[in-house]
């Protein structure tokens, strides 16, 4: 952290988006995290994809639960709306809100911990409601707040600072989604924005549940030699397979992407995501595949990044009904319903009853 | 493009903007840090170091400093750098005690300076305390050249002008007021002066020859010489209504003096728009606060003379066309505008005459008669003959006139030595880390959101009363404890180690200015266009790291905004980036002297 907060100045350069707001608009408070901590970066990628989005701020709701990573809600977007959920239990706050107003845009900052041991269940069931929001994973490998013991998601044979080795097996949050049915599910790297910022573009405007894992080395208690997730391992063991640019509705897709090598997946509102295979072998359409692949390479101790899987089949975006198809919840907000509207009257209870007798 | 050669003095020389800018190289954030802790006579002396006369240019100076100032860039105003040295002169202690210490016993080598003016003082003030006998010649009753006459007493009162002369003088300068020198010749051939100094200024204004200018003589003055009457006490009046011809600083000081000696209505008459003023900005303003009216595209015709004495004057009415980047591409004359006047000030330029510098002593003149000066040596083409200040390059400005004194005096000291003036010493720097700890600078790093101060005047009613009522009252202790807030300590340097960088992107991330960039290296023109907010300004250079350890590519900082908070700093887990302080080392006649005794052999 520092001691004194980011001057308010501008550069008179800075580019202005469609709302003719300046990427600094986009800020929130000062961090307190660890001087270099990755998810600082993370922070700044989403600040860079709302700014991009031209996201109003006010139409922007943030959601954490416990953590270091939880933390990074409080450092983009001041203007949003925010909820600091009990640890692990953002997906049900989450899960709340969206039903109650699907017309804003949701994200949730979670980390290994708050995500795949206390938050599990929670993690697991939010997928499966394929609920509308973009979920990041700030990974580390520890629990950083408790001073760096193994999490969930730390490799066998990693090593932790003081020098003890981890057998446990780890979880691998974008298996699981996969393995869960998510719809759009990708993996990144603090340390790569221009990879993890177009995913973020993405992830928001993706209706249904996009994961991404975002690699985000624990600068303090897991950035050392013999760990797995540090910056230096991560760069070295690091594989993009796909690359996934944003492009807005009303830009064309260049020429720049060669045909035969770059596939467009169009979505509800018009843009689209492009995705360039770096990796000839792999297929981010075809799930069981992808899943295969993943998996092999995480056995060889590779992280493959970029948007590893992303449903286009049946109909729907990302290949699943989500969170509102299913439910059938209005288009507006509940709080903009008439009382009529959200209260069925002594008539309406009598038959609802009814039906259960 | 290739990593940056910081070892180079002049790359961080170039980020302290005003320093650069200064042509004495003074330590610009040094002494206003001096000042924000109150060690005014601290601020003085780092002043006097380098530009000899801080109270004088702390109100006069032509301050090439605050146009260069990386304040004027992020906001809209530079700092008051200034009226800060001013601040720093008017509360200082007294220095007599911690100037440098004269040798009673002198090295025996005599130096004659031409002119008591900033030159030749400067001359004196740098080899005074090295054992040279310095030997001054004025032709006035009083020393100070053209800052006592052209500088009028309510912009530089006399007490400030004479204080600082003294400290000079003191030294034991061998002054000799009302000594003209009407020979080089004589001066050269009495012998006994190992060198001679030519700082004599330009003190020839230019005349305005147009019909009626012989007839109208008695009420048509040469600016330069009506000022330096004025200061003189030999004119106390003027005509109601005045017309100054041309518009730079000479005029401002000439129409603001008319009004302070009985002129009711004063006309600056410009042959041009606002855009090709000479004047500086800010004596512009002063000179319209006071209600001087400034009449553009106005080319002057004739003098008028009625009943045999001026009426005033005809003047053509001019109309320019100007291109896209503002030059004059055409201009046409569309009328003929008569404007009455009782007295006329020609303010039009002035020259460096030298007649009494005769043809066959070696100093050679080129076509314009002026002598042939080394820009570096500012030794003439006769050895031992050296010119500085207006009289070496034509006008010019204090500040300028001093750098030309110290680097003459340098040139001086090897001459006498007997050492070739050509080998000089190289400017050093200096770095030194503000590093106290965690997320603790020895610097104030904090941005501080503060507008320039405004400097308070004697009210309009109070000013007129006296010719020399000083106008500007100097910052107030609130006023200077603002105004030194809002400079950016642009010498305490983003320095860079790249082995020890981990990519982390934490400094991109908080750079408030987003001059931080971690990109494949390329061409500079490319690299330019690529950063996070492509470099625009190809006045700043980039600082370009070497190649990253993990990935290879660089760090690459564009110097035009940085405004030094040290974020960047503070957000790096392993200190590859650290706030370092540079001291630019500009070597003056004294670090000459300490070299040629270190050349010397030893004898044990």
């Amino acid at each position: 952290m520092t001691f004194i907060p980011k001057p308010k100045i501008v550069h008179p350069a800075l580019p202005r988006n469609a709302r003719g707001l300046v990427r600094r608009d986009y800020e929130g408070a000062l961090s307190t995290l660890c001087a270099g901590c990755g998810h600082d970066s993370v922070t700044a990628a989403i600040v860079e994809a709302c700014w991009r989005q031209s996201i109003e701020p006010q139409n922007l709701v943030k959601l954490s639960g416990i953590g270091c990573s939880s933390k990074t809600t409080a450092y983009f977007v001041s203007g949003a709306h925010g909820f600091n959920s009990v640890h692990g239990r953002m997906p049900s706050i989450a899960t709340g809100a969206n039903a109650a107003n699907r017309q804003l845009t949701y994200i949730g900052v979670s980390g290994d911990g708050d995500t795949l041991s206390i938050g599990l269940g929670q993690f697991c069931h939010a997928i499966r409601r394929n609920l509308d929001m973009l979920y990041i994973i700030e990974n580390n490998g520890v629990y950083g707040l408790t001073k760096g013991q193994f999490s969930a998601s730390a490799d066998i044979g990693t090593r932790a600072k003081k020098g003890e080795t981890n057998f446990q097996p780890p979880i691998d949050p974008a298996l699981l989604a996969m393995t869960l049915g998510a719809s759009f599910v990708a993996r990144s790297f603090s340390g790569d924005k221009q990879q993890l910022v177009p995913l973020i573009e993405a992830g928001l405007r993706h209706r249904g549940f996009a994961l991404i894992d975002v690699l985000s080395p624990c600068v303090t208690f897991n950035d050392h030699e013999g760990s797995t997730k540090s910056y230096a391992y991560t760069r070295e063991h690091y594989e993009p397979a796909v690359q996934a640019d944003f492009v807005p509705p009303e830009r064309e897709i260049t020429a720049e992407y060669g045909a035969g090598e770059a596939l467009a997946v169009a979505m509800h509102d018009g843009s689209r995501i492009v995705l360039r295979k770096l990796d000839a072998g792999y297929d981010p359409t075809d799930r069981a595949a992808a899943q295969a692949r993943v998996q092999e390479r995480l056995m060889s101790g590779e992280y493959l990044t970029g948007l590893l899987y992303v449903g286009t089949d049946g109909g729907v975006e990302g290949g699943r009904k989500e969170f509102h198809q299913v439910n059938g919840t209005p288009e507006e907000p509940l709080n903009s319903l008439p009382y009529e509207a959200l209260s069925p009257g002594s008539g309406g209870l009598a038959k609802l009853l009814a039906r259960y007798r | 493009m290739e990593a940056t050669d910081t070892s180079h003095p002049d790359y961080f020389h170039r980020v302290v903007d005003c320093q650069w800018a200064c042509p004495a190289h003074t330590d610009v954030p040094e002494y206003i840090r001096l000042i924000a802790q109150g060690r005014f006579t601290e601020a003085y002396l780092v002043n006097r170091h380098s530009n000899v006369f801080p109270g004088i240019l702390g109100r006069v100076c032509d301050r090439p400093c605050e146009p260069a100032c990386r304040r004027g860039r992020v906001e809209a105003k530079p700092v008051a750098i200034c009226r800060l040295k001013r601040v720093a002169a008017d509360n200082r202690d007294d220095v007599s005690g911690k100037l440098p210490p004269i040798p009673k016993v002198k090295n025996g080598k005599r130096i004659a300076c031409i002119g008591a003016g900033c030159a030749s003082l400067t001359v004196a003030n740098d080899l005074m305390p090295l054992g040279y006998e310095v030997t001054i010649f004025e032709q006035y009753g009083e020393p100070g050249g053209l800052m006592r006459t052209n500088i009028p007493s309510f912009r530089l009162p006399q007490t400030v002008l004479e204080d600082e002369i003294r400290m000079i003088v003191d030294m034991g300068v061998d002054l000799r007021l009302g000594s003209r020198i009407e020979s080089m010749k004589e001066l050269l051939g009495a012998g006994g002066f190992d060198a001679v100094f030519v700082g004599s200024g330009a003190p020839k204004g230019k005349n305005l020859d147009l019909p009626g200018r012989a007839a109208a003589d008695a009420n048509v003055h040469i600016g330069i010489a009506w000022l330096e009457s004025v200061a003189f006490g030999h004119i106390e009046r003027i005509g109601g209504r005045v017309l100054i011809i041309g518009v730079g600083n000479t005029a401002m000081d000439c129409c603001r003096s008319s009004l302070r000696l009985g002129a009711r209505q004063v006309k600056v008459m410009a042959r041009k728009p606002r855009g090709f003023f000479k004047a500086s900005e800010w004596e512009l303003e002063d000179a319209e606060e006071e209600s001087v009216e400034i009449v553009v595209n106005r080319s002057p015709k004739a003098f008028v003379i009625e009943g045999g004495r001026l009426a005033g004057m005809t003047f053509e009415c001019m109309e320019y066309e100007l291109d896209a980047r503002g030059r004059i591409t055409a201009e046409r004359v569309t009328g003929e505008e008569f404007i009455p006047a009782d007295d006329v000030i020609l303010a039009i330029g002035q020259e460096n005459a030298f007649p009494w510098i005769e043809s066959d002593l070696g100093i050679e003149l080129d076509k314009w008669h002026v002598p042939k000066v080394d820009p570096v040596t500012h030794q003439s083409t006769r050895p031992g003959v050296f010119f500085g200040g207006d009289a070496a390059f034509g006008p010019k400005n204090i500040i300028w006139a001093v750098e030309h004194g110290h680097q003459a005096a340098i040139s001086i000291h090897k001459h006498c030595q007997g050492e070739p003036v050509t080998e000089r010493l190289a400017p050093g720097v200096n770095l030194q880390s503000r590093k106290m700890g965690m997320h603790e600078w020895s610097y104030s790093n904090d941005y501080a959101p503060v507008e320039r101060r405004l400097m308070p005047h004697v009210s309009l009613k109070e000013r007129f009363k006296k010719l020399n009522i000083e106008v500007e009252l100097g910052f107030s202790a609130e006023q200077t404890a603002q105004e030194v807030q809002r400079c950016l300590n642009c010498d305490v340097q983003t320095v860079f180690a790249a082995k020890l960088c981990i990519e982390c992107d934490a400094c991109l991330d908080i750079c408030p200015v987003d001059c931080l960039t971690i990109t494949a290296n390329g061409p500079e023109a490319e690299l330019r266009g690529r950063l996070k907010v492509p470099a625009r300004n190809l006045a700043q250079p980039l600082y370009v790291s070497a190649a990253l350890p993990q990935t290879a590519r660089v760090m690459v900082k564009d110097e035009d905004l940085c405004v030094h908070c040290g974020l960047c700093a503070e957000r790096c887990p392993t200190a590859a980036w650290d706030m370092q302080k540079s001291h630019v080392h500009w070597p003056h006649a004294e670090d000459e002297a300490e070299a040629s005794e270190a050349r010397k052999p030893k004898i044990a």
